[in-house]
């Protein structure tokens, strides 16, 4: 499997950390009730078919990038700077 | 008909023209009191056991594929009971029990060899680690011993003692631990709830659930719909998909974890050897070929396939462990679905708001050993409405509340660490 | 039989090489499986279950019969298939799956009770009685299983690994793939060719016809000679792509020295992975054997393996050989033969309308219904379409059922082949592995022609992919034969007609398999093994799926087929795991002071990636605990020094540094002063701790971090995850600085003492007073100091650059002994902790919050941070939860340890009765018993009650008294001194 870092373009599999569903970058507020927290924290739609998920960039520029994936596939569409996709949500 | 050496000796003076289906291909009725999507060797197991537990029999299991064609099928058979969490502890001690006894009551060799399994460890931390774990084996009454270096060497002398990069300090040793031939046990529970009036209907892929008011109505499948008054989701990597047809979000990521076997070879590994720290386990099948795997792929999928770093990471921790093994060849390597919890424990429960509707999932990459204490305690739960004890902290709100979470590994809720 | 004149080996080059001991003349260039065949050698080895006679059955990695083992003692190479070891002077190899020798086979009787093994026959019996089943049954069928054998010792070789990139990978070297390799080396393409044969070609080396004018043999010459001379197209030989993975990655085994008498150095083997842009894949096709009875016996091989041995090798493999077909192109072995001069027993052709002879004798229409010999073939019947049977004495048989494509390939990616009427197999769908495309006999084109079409074609469409142009092509005159059969899977008839030869599995067993209701493909294999051998199914798929098919009255397409599925051919655990036998198979991290305490004779210990010193023995200490509670009074009354540069270090600048923190961290950071530090718990968002360690704020947006040893990279990545997908917004800018900085703790009441010997200025209570830091020169060099505590005494951690670590260490410690201390190491380390009460991961692993531990105020009221809310859970506070305590033995036994559990006094140590476990133990030289830590429920508000401890694995129970985990100096006296 090989990914596009933003930075450094095409890298193989191995220097990535993996981490789940993008949904984490969706932190509720700390008073929004323990349904909302648990879904954020622990219930995931878990696709079959396209996901974004999370990616670090660990053995290279520490970078963390949202994925767009295909589960069933593995064909990647897109990769995104996470603080990019952060920042166009506030 | 009933399985034995006379039978296959008579059998087989007269040509083995005597030998008939193993079960029976049933098409589906309109109606059924249960339903068990699945027809994994948890769902079989349930079906099994509702009927020879509680009398249920007008009940049929749906297959999307062909019964067995799971993860049942596709792991490295392991067999222990060797948690140590109070609610994991008791239900895998019942499950090894039931294995125990597993080819009497089916009448079907699975071939459960209680071989003994040794967990390696390497540091005066895990050795405690394990020691813990043990005590609490013991405690539950089941069989656990703490081996030193040198016991570890009695057992498994062809281990690199001398250059591996993790010195083995000791192992925790359970004799009752083993493996058994997987799909056998799929084959063996879908003959016994075959026997016992139980419909398997394979290639019948559930679409939707029908769900009126808040109490569940039956099925729609491939091959059209289905009543029934309790519907219960045995689907293990694809629970997340079914449970999205009753409207609920599960805490289960969709993980691949792949698994190995080489050529076969005369015997040479004995036991079930576990390498925490290197990820990797093995054992050797009676047919020669040795069976080992390794961690998940890390990343979400559906794919029943996974890459080559893991395979070689596999790889790696078998060399260092056991040099010996490296003129071994690798002759296949495939995926399962792995059901990825936030806690690395399963649940069997009900499903919240919905009257009749009932699941079991969740089980990591550790469901094979589990697969009849969940088939009896998911059927204790659909029969009698009660949890059964020794599966009463498996609740899906347990992640929400905090209440009994069953971290054995202790890496919390990133789905993908347990 | 050796036929003059023929063939590619090296007839200057005679050598000999053993097989079970005996020698056997072969010529450079030559197998092991020709060299046996023109030593008439028959019989190689013995089948997997009925132990049935077996010989060479094909030429190719997908032998079904002739696996050997090469080689003695602790490097022997089991089930090697002796069509692709190559021969070198000196080889030793045997036969294997024989006892006591391949002649004379004990468990052969096994082919006698037959009846009784069927398929599937081991799940209805064995059963009784229970006990026997690991005992006896298990013990005698894992015997009398498994093929080869390992030799049980350490691998003594040595394997590689190796990553290679290219713009164009074309899989198989045979007419499609030399012709795509050519015409995108000529575009100038970066190619990588792969063939797992010895010299490239394919096919043609081991055909007669002519490609391009010339023979196939110098075309293919010629065309690997031209592909050489470009320097962006790479060669590789001996080298199996094996399977095909995700975003176009490829991995491929290369068999570097096999086939060499002297290594020289060079790895055995070479695992690839290859991320290339566009591939293609040239893998050929495989020809099928026929199902009749008897159809194993050694000598019967398929048609194609014949022409081989006889056209490369210059073997034929039989005096008079027979061959049987359903297709024109099996009639090509009979031509061969017949001009190489070998006698040609008939062609039993089962198309009515076969081709004549030309030199021999053509049985149209008649079909082979049994062989005879026992340990080689000698005979076969045939029956005419009329039902009359004839016998011809044959030593040989050659068989075509017709090709199957090599797709596997195509379906590492979860693609499914589909049924092609035609060529009555299964073609590939191009896609299925995104980026490759199929050329040549692998995509059902059987004729020469059209693999080089194919092959050109192919390249052209990757390379436009590309945006590389390719010049115009011209098309080798070749072969383009059309590609005729009629469908034979399996002869009717009694007996056992084998399908998948290396698992003995028979026509019979699959309609057994379907008769018992394993009626999808899936289960059929796996009820009767077939395609489960090491050939996995190649040489038997197609044709047990249509025996079942035939069986369950569906046609083949409905059937279905199982997946093929990485890798290719069987790959060596060495290979793929090549460099970590030994220590390579994780990284080592030494600290600066790692030589000077190995010197010091201190065993070092494995701390995650790391080494550090367990203890420093002094003269005359014959035991760990000894040097242990030497070094913790060294601490406690005068001053020990101790490597803690292992612990990881995150430098953090920037404006919103304190911000960061606060969100990251439990308690407040912001409000740290500069020149101070402050202990920090930090938690996962799913509110369970997740590290602790201490910061020091060093300048107003400038922090130090310090994380524990085992979480640096976690907490490193945690932060940056923190930053980048939840606070982009905070100016902050970190980098981990671990291996940067060498520190030191230097801890004892005399450690302010030492520490002034070596400072530029003098530090006292005021200027460096508890949780004070900052910068310091040490005998002139500039480093940190913080006044921190770890061991509870007054202590400090000095820090400097790496390069300055072993001289510091050195130092200090020598200063240290001259005031009645000394280094102490991992065990005093421990000691001293747990006497003061302080966590490391035994207490914080992962299944405690900060309410377990005792820390439940340190969690700010004042703001959020990560894992706040989710820690407030209902399960996660209470009386319920298991909640931090100490432990003092109190009875008769003095010892505690760690992983044992708690119960109450006088309760029977069983689960229901389970309150706790213990985490951590050691033994207290400073109170002089043993101190334990542990998680009691509701243990807080337990203290002083008496519980008792039982560790059944160590046969150790011990009451103890429940008390405060801070054992030394609640108060906190010794740290402010």
């Amino acid at each position: 499997m090989r990914i596009k870092c933003p930075h450094c373009g095409e890298r193989d599999r191995r220097e990535f950390y993996y981490v789940g569903d993008a949904v984490a970058l969706d932190r509720p507020d700390p008073d929004a009730g323990d349904v909302v927290w648990d879904d954020y924290v622990h219930n995931r739609d878990n696709p079959a078919g396209v996901t974004r998920d999370l990616w670090y960039h660990e053995s290279g520029c520490s970078t963390w990038i949202v994925v767009t994936r295909n589960t069933v596939t593995h064909e990647i569409l897109k990769t995104e700077l996470a603080s990019k996709v952060k920042e166009a949500m506030a | 008909m009933r399985f034995s050496g006379w039978k296959v000796i008579k059998e087989g003076l007269s040509g083995n023209k005597g030998w008939g289906a193993h079960w029976r291909d049933a098409q589906p009725k309109p109606e059924y009191d249960a339903i068990i999507i699945g027809g994994g060797g948890h769902g079989l197991s349930t079906a099994y056991y509702l009927a020879k537990n509680h009398g249920l029999t007008n009940i049929a299991v749906v297959e999307k594929g062909y019964l067995g064609g799971g993860n049942v099928g596709r792991n490295t058979t392991i067999v222990r009971a060797n948690y140590f969490l109070q609610g994991n502890s008791e239900f895998y001690s019942h499950s090894l029990k039931l294995w125990e006894g597993l080819e009497e009551d089916l009448n079907y060799n699975v071939m459960h060899s209680q071989r003994g399994l040794i967990n390696l460890f390497h540091s005066d931390g895990q050795r405690d680690a394990f020691a813990r774990r043990g005590n609490m084996m013991v405690n539950q009454g089941d069989d656990a011993i703490l081996l030193d270096r040198e016991g570890v060497r009695k057992h498994l002398p062809y281990l690199d003692f001398e250059q591996t990069r993790f010195p083995i300090f000791g192992g925790l040793y359970h004799p009752r631990g083993g493996t058994a031939r997987h799909d056998a046990v799929a084959w063996g529970y879908a003959r016994g709830a075959s026997d016992r009036g139980v419909d398997l209907i394979q290639n019948c892929e559930v679409t939707d659930i029908d769900i009126e008011g808040g109490v569940v109505k039956g099925v729609q499948t491939t091959r059209g719909p289905i009543k029934a008054k309790k519907v219960g989701i045995v689907v293990a990597g694809r629970s997340g998909q079914v449970a999205a047809m009753a409207g609920r979000r599960l805490p289960i990521e969709s993980h691949v974890l792949q698994a190995f076997v080489t050529e076969g070879l005369k015997p040479v590994i004995d036991h079930v050897v576990s390498f925490g720290m290197g990820h990797f386990y093995i054992s050797q099948s009676d047919k020669g070929g040795l069976v080992f795997g390794g961690d998940l792929d890390f990343y979400a999928s559906y794919a029943q396939r996974g890459n080559l770093p893991m395979k070689e990471h596999v790889m790696d921790a078998g060399m260092t462990l056991m040099p010996m093994i490296g003129k071994a060849k690798v002759l296949r390597s495939w995926g399962g679905i792995m059901d990825m919890t936030p806690d690395g424990s399963p649940f069997i429960d009900k499903m919240d708001g919905v009257d009749g509707l009932f699941i079991d999932c969740g089980w990591n990459y550790g469901g094979f050993k589990a697969v009849p204490a969940s088939g009896w305690c998911m059927a204790h739960l659909m029969a009698t409405d009660t949890h059964h004890e020794a599966a009463a902290k498996f609740r899906l709100d347990r992640t929400r509340t905090g209440v009994n979470i069953l971290d054995e590994e202790g890496t919390g809720s990133q789905h993908n660490l347990h | 039989m050796r036929i003059n004149g023929k063939g590619l080996v090296d007839r200057s080059t005679p050598l000999t090489f053993t097989f079970d001991g005996h020698s056997v003349d072969a010529y450079a260039g030559d197998t092991v499986a020709s060299a046996l065949l023109a030593a008439e050698v028959k019989l190689v080895a013995r089948s997997f279950k009925y132990h049935r006679p077996r010989g060479v059955m094909g030429a190719g990695s997908e032998e079904a019969g002739a696996l050997i083992t090469v080689g003695n003692g602790a490097g022997q190479d089991p089930n090697v298939r002796a069509t692709m070891q190559e021969v070198y002077s000196g080889l030793e190899t045997r036969s294997q799956n024989r006892w006591p020798s391949l002649n004379f086979d004990v468990l052969s009787l096994n082919d006698l009770a037959s009846p009784f093994l069927s398929a599937g026959f081991y799940y209805k019996t064995f059963m009784w009685p229970k006990a026997f089943w690991e005992k006896l049954y298990e013990p005698v069928i894992r015997r009398a299983a498994g093929i080869g054998g390992l030799s049980g010792e350490h691998n003594p070789d040595s394997y590689e690994k190796a990553y290679a990139f290219c713009d164009f990978l074309v899989i198989g070297a045979g007419s499609a793939g030399l012709m795509a390799a050519l015409t995108a080396g000529r575009a100038g393409a970066d190619v990588i060719l792969c063939d797992e044969d010895s010299i490239m070609g394919g096919r043609l080396n081991g055909e007669t016809y002519d490609v391009g004018g010339a023979t196939g043999q110098d075309w293919a010459a010629s065309t690997v000679a031209e592909l050489a001379s470009m320097d962006n197209v790479r060669l590789m030989t001996r080298t199996t792509v094996t399977g095909a993975y995700d975003q176009g990655t490829f991995g491929a085994l290369e068999r570097v020295s096999h086939h060499l008498e002297d290594r020289g150095g060079r790895p055995v083997e070479c695992f690839w992975r290859i991320a290339a842009k566009r591939s293609v894949l040239a893998a050929g096709s495989i020809e099928r054997p026929v199902a009749f009875r008897n159809n194993d016996r050694p000598g019967i091989m398929t048609a194609s393996a014949v022409r081989t041995y006889l056209n490369r090798y210059g073997v034929a493999p039989g005096k008079a050989v027979t061959v049987f077909a359903n297709n024109d192109d099996a009639h090509r072995t009979a031509r061969d033969l017949v001009e190489a001069g070998v006698h040609v027993a008939g062609v039993i052709d089962t198309r009515r309308d076969a081709p004549d002879g030309d030199g021999y004798e053509v049985y149209k229409g008649a079909e082979i219904c049994n062989s005879e010999g026992r340990k080689a073939l000698e005979a076969v019947t045939f029956r005419y379409p009329d039902g009359r049977e004839d016998k011809l004495q044959t030593d040989c048989l050659a068989m075509s059922g017709g090709w199957n494509p090599s797709v596997h390939m195509t379906c590492h990616m979860n693609g499914r082949p589909v049924w092609n009427e035609g060529i009555q197999s299964f073609v590939p769908v191009d896609g299925t592995v995104p980026g490759m495309l199929t050329a040549g006999a692998c995509n059902g084109v059987f004729s020469t022609h059209g693999a080089l079409t194919q092959g050109i074609a192919a390249a052209q469409e990757a390379l436009s992919d590309l945006g590389v142009k390719t010049a115009k092509a011209d098309v080798p005159k070749a072969e383009d034969a059309p590609y005729r059969l009629k469908p034979l899977w399996a002869v009717e008839g009694k007996g056992r007609a084998w399908l998948d030869f290396q698992n003995d599995v028979t026509v019979k067993d699959v309609k057994l398999a379907a008769a018992e209701n394993f009626r999808s493909v899936e289960h059929m294999k796996r009820y009767t093994t077939q395609g489960m051998a090491p050939d996995q199914g190649k040489n038997s798929n197609v044709a047990a799926l249509a025996v079942l098919a035939d069986a369950t009255g569906r046609g083949i397409p409905e059937t279905g087929t199982t997946t093929f599925r990485p890798p290719y051919v069987p790959v060596s655990i060495a290979a793929m795991g090549a460099g970590s036998q030994g220590i390579g198979f994780a990284p080592q991290r030494f600290t600066t002071s790692h030589k000077a305490s190995v010197e010091a004779g201190a065993p070092m210990v494995e701390v995650g990636m790391w080494y550090r010193p367990s203890f420093f023995p002094a003269p005359g200490e014959k035991t760990w605990r000894q040097s242990c509670d030497r070094e913790v009074n060294n601490v406690r009354n005068a001053v020990g020094v101790c490597d803690v540069s292992t612990l990881g270090k995150i430098d953090l600048q920037g404006p919103d540094v304190g911000e960061f923190l606060d969100f990251v961290y439990t308690n407040m950071f912001s409000t740290l002063k500069v020149g101070r530090t402050r202990y920090g718990l930090m938690l996962r968002e799913d509110g369970t701790v997740m590290d602790d360690g201490t910061t020091a704020r060093m300048g107003e947006n400038h922090y130090v971090m310090t994380t524990t040893t085992a979480a640096a990279g976690p907490v490193m990545r945690h932060l940056e995850y923190v930053h980048q997908c939840l606070r982009p917004d905070l100016d902050v800018s970190m980098i981990s600085v671990t291996e940067q900085w060498a520190q030191f703790a230097v801890a004892g009441p005399k450690s302010r003492e030492l520490l002034n010997g070596l400072l530029a200025e003098e530090i006292n209570s005021d200027s460096w007073p508890f949780m004070a830091c900052g910068e310091a020169l040490i005998q002139g060099v500039k480093g940190r100091l913080f006044r921190i505590s770890f061991s509870g005494e007054h202590a400090y951690e000095v820090a400097v650059p790496s390069r300055y670590g072993d001289s510091l260490f050195r130092l200090l410690v020598s200063r240290a002994e001259s005031m009645g201390g000394g280094a102490y190491g991992m065990e005093a380390l421990n000691v001293l902790r747990i006497e003061k009460g302080h966590i490391t991961h035994s207490e914080i692993h992962g299944r405690t919050n900060a309410f377990d531990i005792g820390f439940a105020r340190m969690v700010s009221a004042k703001k959020d941070c990560i894992g706040k809310t989710m820690s407030e859970r209902p399960g996660l506070v209470g009386d319920t939860r298991e909640q931090l305590v100490g432990l003092k033995p109190i009875g008769v036994v003095k010892q505690l340890t760690a992983g044992a559990h708690l119960f109450e006094k006088g309760a029977d140590p069983v689960r229901v009765n389970e309150q706790g476990y213990t985490t951590s133990v050691g033994f207290s030289p400073t109170l002089e018993t043993y101190l334990g830590l542990g998680f009691l429920r509701n243990g807080r508000a337990r203290h002083g009650e008496e519980i008792q401890m039982v560790d059944h694995l160590r046969g150790i129970t011990t009451q103890c008294v429940v008390c405060d985990p801070v054992f030394i100096d609640p108060e906190g006296g010794r740290v402010r001194g």
